[in-house]
């Protein structure tokens, strides 16, 4: 018995048969597949600020959500407790969804063992609390050795225990356990006048030991810290950044948020099976420069967006979106999947029991190209070059969508000159992807921080790129 | 009121006596103060696309936070579970976690004085039942109301009915033990319009406390319409300064960074650009916000914050000067101040406003962006630097030309408030900030 099924099913005292019993009721009324998804989490947080820890958080969720579906439509309940009686409230009230009809037959489960993307590790208990607290000061005091000038310094870890069983009227019956830490380093610098902040942090599924590895000689902690410290100093000295349409430069890494919102988004299953991304029907069709490769891949090791399964228990995929520039598929869920007549990929997620799955990202990216980084800048004669971002937003019918700048320098004469200040820039999906015209060979993922929101549901993602020339997109600043 | 009434006035009473055992659990535990606050709602969300169900959404959510003190050291934890044994779980691991957190002399529940003991009736409360099929047939109506507005609408991304009732708790070691219930009824459609190769998509909402104050539907589904074709063909414009108005709708956008930048939080970290700016003038003469959240039946009332403080009416912007920063307990003590009573935000702003409607605006605007949109997070609170993506109309002699969208509006919001010469009287009731359409004297437009 697998650790989330004794503590989600035995000790709710529920059994296998149960859920089979209760999905067979569900399935007496005319329903193509419902299922039931059990979760407990645990969440804790430690937050430094001013010198002192001033307050640490644990949370505690657990509950089962319960899902009819029948053709397009879908009945939903949950209950924040998981007992017998309570699942067979929410199955009554989710089953309300399909008129009385024949019988279905609930196949037998299947119960597959796991990949291992990710270690079923207890991130909370990896490192005592006296020694989360200690950590937090010990960052804190080197943050303070690298700048005087640090006005403000907040540092924080969080860490999430996560175990979820799925089980559902196709047979799936599949668990997983989900560890999940990050920290994160913000800092604000003084310097007369003028105050700037720098913000920097990383994680993935695995335990707080992360922190502590040794990346080129020092431990990652340190690069978080140092990280935050050059984000505000580069602000410190940052001018206008200029307003029109010019050649933009994306770093590596973070600033693949561009093809999480210029391209993701809109390849979202459930989009494209009501027609209303501005990439629907248009599979095989080219929609971005032949120089693109864009893969969704939930199999990296211990990356943020990773899962062994995902929230319908379809293990992660290695899913092409585009290649070479021509679109090769949807990402889905089962819903969506079946409407459309295709397989899932393994992108059916959810924020929680409380929520219905939707199509959702994992870490997406794209492929390294063959340019030398040095040669994308030399290539540019007045433009911008980006190496981090905020967040983004897009709008998938019109495909308009924006990307927020937070460190970026001036391009001219094909030399990186001066910082300048944080600026939107906008562009339309497909158009903007034509506009890629070097991509270099330096693929970098992020450090793991990613936050997506879908509907008011957030899950943790991954993105990441290669260096990457766009010929021209608007750039949001004041100076013209 | 209703006869539903008794029983949800038995039920707050019921987590009154859970938020009790709580607290008492709390100062078994060796804590010297606490506080706790417990909430409860029910809910139903029906989605229609194309006039069928799409999905029926059953909600049932209750949440328990609590924070306890050892002296000067703070611990939190919080549960969705609320069976009796979560409740003791969550009261001891908030309790393990303040064992280990540092001695924080501003640390501490509000004072004895700033509390709310007794709440006014804010008449919140209207759990107005409507059926599942009532629900469907009233999205199907604005669908289908939409689709008759105009051939180009091609397609729906869905209308959306729900309704929520709940009720909310505060209890500490004060003796203060408080509860009151509310209620939110919403709906809203989203269509799709198509010209020729262009897509867009638009909606249109109403929310009340009360059912019966919702708009028709209907006259939902023709403005979500209205707004969606209103956008097709829109074009880029040129970079340039330009006059900008942001329409009602979005206005509030801009009052929210005022509220994070006046919130005391940002203000003891030194992270906001109006840091010692009390007594001054840091909004155009012509503006005053104030606070009411007593106001009956609306959206942001709340006769207590967060930590139970006493909420009251408060003149935040008098004739552009501000007079007050934002504060919860310990932001009000790091500063110096007493609490405002903000702890989890603000409660009804209202913005003064002239005598023009948003026609009117545009005709003193002569020649500008009207933006309908913002897009992306593009707002640097410590600076006030301000780039985001903008959607909207260009406006020439004074009357609205063409939509225009994949374009920026970018300036420092230090100027953006200091630069704002008319708020328009087509005030937006439907969220915390109550304004009209905001016209901006001069920002920096990027676009072609």
């Amino acid at each position: 018995m697998t650790a989330p099924e004794q503590n989600l099913i035995t000790a709710s005292e529920l059994t296998a048969a149960d859920l089979q019993q209760t999905l067979g009721y569900l399935f007496d009324h005319q329903l193509d597949f419902a299922d039931l998804y059990f979760q407990s989490s645990v969440h804790e947080s430690w937050v430094l600020e001013d010198g002192l820890v001033k307050d640490g958080s644990f949370n505690i969720e657990r509950g089962v959500g319960v899902r009819a579906i029948s053709g397009e439509k879908t009945g939903f309940a949950y209950a924040d407790t998981i007992s017998a009686a309570a699942l067979k409230q929410a199955a009554t009230a989710a089953r309300g969804i399909a008129a009385q009809g024949q019988s279905g037959s609930v196949k037998a489960f299947s119960k597959s063992s796991n990949s291992n993307i990710y270690l079923p590790c207890e991130p909370l208990q990896s490192l005592t609390n006296t020694d989360k607290v200690a950590l937090l000061h010990q960052i804190e005091a080197y943050i303070r050795t690298l700048d005087n000038r640090a006005e403000q310094v907040m540092v924080s870890i969080s860490g999430v225990y996560e175990e979820i069983l799925v089980a559902a009227t196709d047979g799936t019956y599949a668990s997983d356990i989900r560890p999940l830490v990050r920290l994160n380093c913000s800092v604000l610098l003084q310097q007369g006048d003028r105050r700037e902040r720098g913000n920097a942090g990383g994680g993935g599924r695995t335990d707080y030991s992360y922190f502590y590895e040794l990346v080129d000689g020092t431990p990652r902690w340190q690069h978080y810290a140092r990280e935050a410290i050059r984000q505000a100093q580069v602000n410190l000295t940052a001018i206008d950044a200029p307003a029109g349409t010019m050649p933009v430069v994306l770093g590596s890494g973070w600033p693949g948020v561009l093809l999480h919102e210029a391209v993701g988004h809109g390849l979202e299953g459930d989009f494209n099976r009501k027609g209303s991304s501005t990439f629907s029907g248009r599979i095989g069709e080219q929609v971005a420069s032949k120089l693109c490769t864009i893969v969704d891949d939930g199999t990296l090791a211990h990356r943020r967006g990773s899962l062994n399964i995902d929230d319908e228990g379809v293990p992660s995929q290695h899913n092409v979106l585009i290649e070479n520039g021509i679109l090769k598929g949807y990402i889905q869920d089962k819903h969506n999947a079946m409407l459309m007549g295709v397989a899932p990929t393994g992108n059916g997620r959810r924020e929680s029991f409380a929520n219905l799955p939707m199509p959702r990202m994992t870490n997406t990216y794209m492929l390294a190209g063959q340019s030398d980084p040095a040669e994308i800048i030399a290539s540019v004669k007045k433009g911008i070059y980006a190496p981090n971002f905020g967040g983004g937003q897009v709008d998938i019918t019109s495909g308009k969508f924006v990307f927020s700048a937070s460190e970026a320098y001036l391009i001219e004469n094909g030399k990186i000159t001066a910082p300048i200040k944080g600026a939107t820039l906008i562009g339309m999906g497909p158009e903007a992807m034509q506009q890629v015209s070097m991509v270099g060979n330096d693929l970098a993922l992020d450090a793991g921080v990613g936050v997506c929101g879908k509907q008011g549901q957030s899950v943790p993602v991954g993105v990441g790129q290669p260096t990457l020339k766009l010929d021209a997109i608007t750039v949001g600043g004041t100076q013209h | 009121m209703q006869v539903t009434q008794p029983t949800i006035w038995q039920e707050i009473d019921e987590v009154k006596q859970a938020v009790a055992e709580v607290l008492a659990h709390a100062k078994q535990l060796g804590a010297s103060t606490a506080e706790a606050s417990m909430s409860r709602t029910k809910g139903l969300s029906v989605e229609t696309r194309h006039g069928e169900v799409e999905t029926v959404e059953f909600n049932q959510d209750g949440g328990l936070g609590i924070s306890l003190y050892f002296g000067q050291r703070k611990g939190s934890a919080s549960t969705a579970d609320l069976s009796p044994q979560a409740l003791r779980r969550t009261v001891e691991a908030a309790a393990d976690i303040a064992r280990y957190t540092s001695e924080d002399p501003h640390a501490g529940l509000a004072d004895a004085s700033w509390l709310e003991m007794s709440p006014p009736d804010l008449d919140l409360f209207y759990p107005d039942s409507i059926s599942t099929d009532e629900a469907i047939a009233l999205c199907a109506s604005s669908e289908e109301a939409a689709f008759a507005t105009d051939k180009r609408i091609t397609n729906s991304e869905g209308a959306s009915f729900s309704t929520h009732q709940g009720l909310k708790v505060y209890g500490n070691s004060h003796g203060q033990l408080v509860g009151y219930p509310s209620s939110r009824h919403s709906f809203s459609c989203v269509v799709i319009g198509e010209d020729g190769d262009d897509m867009q998509r638009d909606y249109s909402f109403t929310v009340a406390r009360q059912y019966s104050q919702l708009l028709d539907p209907k006259q939902i589904g023709r403005e979500a319409a209205l707004e969606t074709v209103a956008r097709l063909n829109a074009r880029k414009i040129a970079t340039q300064k330009v006059p900008v108005i942001f329409r009602a709708d979005i206005a509030s956008s801009l009052f929210g960074h005022l509220v994070s930048a006046i919130s005391g939080g940002s203000i003891y970290r030194k992270s906001s650009f109006l840091v010692d700016k009390v007594g001054q003038q840091i909004m155009a003469p012509g503006i005053t916000i104030v606070e009411q959240p007593h106001l009956k039946q609306a959206l942001a009332s709340s006769p207590f914050d967060g930590e139970g403080v006493k909420t009251h009416d408060l003149a935040v912007i008098e004739q552009g000067v501000l007079t007050t920063y934002l504060t919860t307990t310990y932001s009000a003590r790091k500063l110096g101040m007493a609490s405002t009573g903000h702890a989890g935000g603000i409660h009804n702003w209202l913005v003064s406003h002239g005598d023009e409607d948003l026609l009117q605006l545009c005709r003193s605007m002569g020649k500008g962006l009207l933006v309908t949109e913002l897009m992306g997070q593009g707002v640097n609170t410590v600076t006030g630097d301000y780039s985001r993506g903008a959607a909207g109309f260009w406006v020439e002699n004074g009357e609205i030309q063409f939509p225009v969208s994949e374009v920026t509006i970018a300036g420092n919001l230090k100027d953006m408030l200091m630069n704002i010469s008319a708020v328009g009287n087509d005030v937006d009731r439907r969220g915390g900030v109550l304004t009209g359409s905001v016209l901006i004297s001069q920002m920096q437009v990027a676009g072609s």
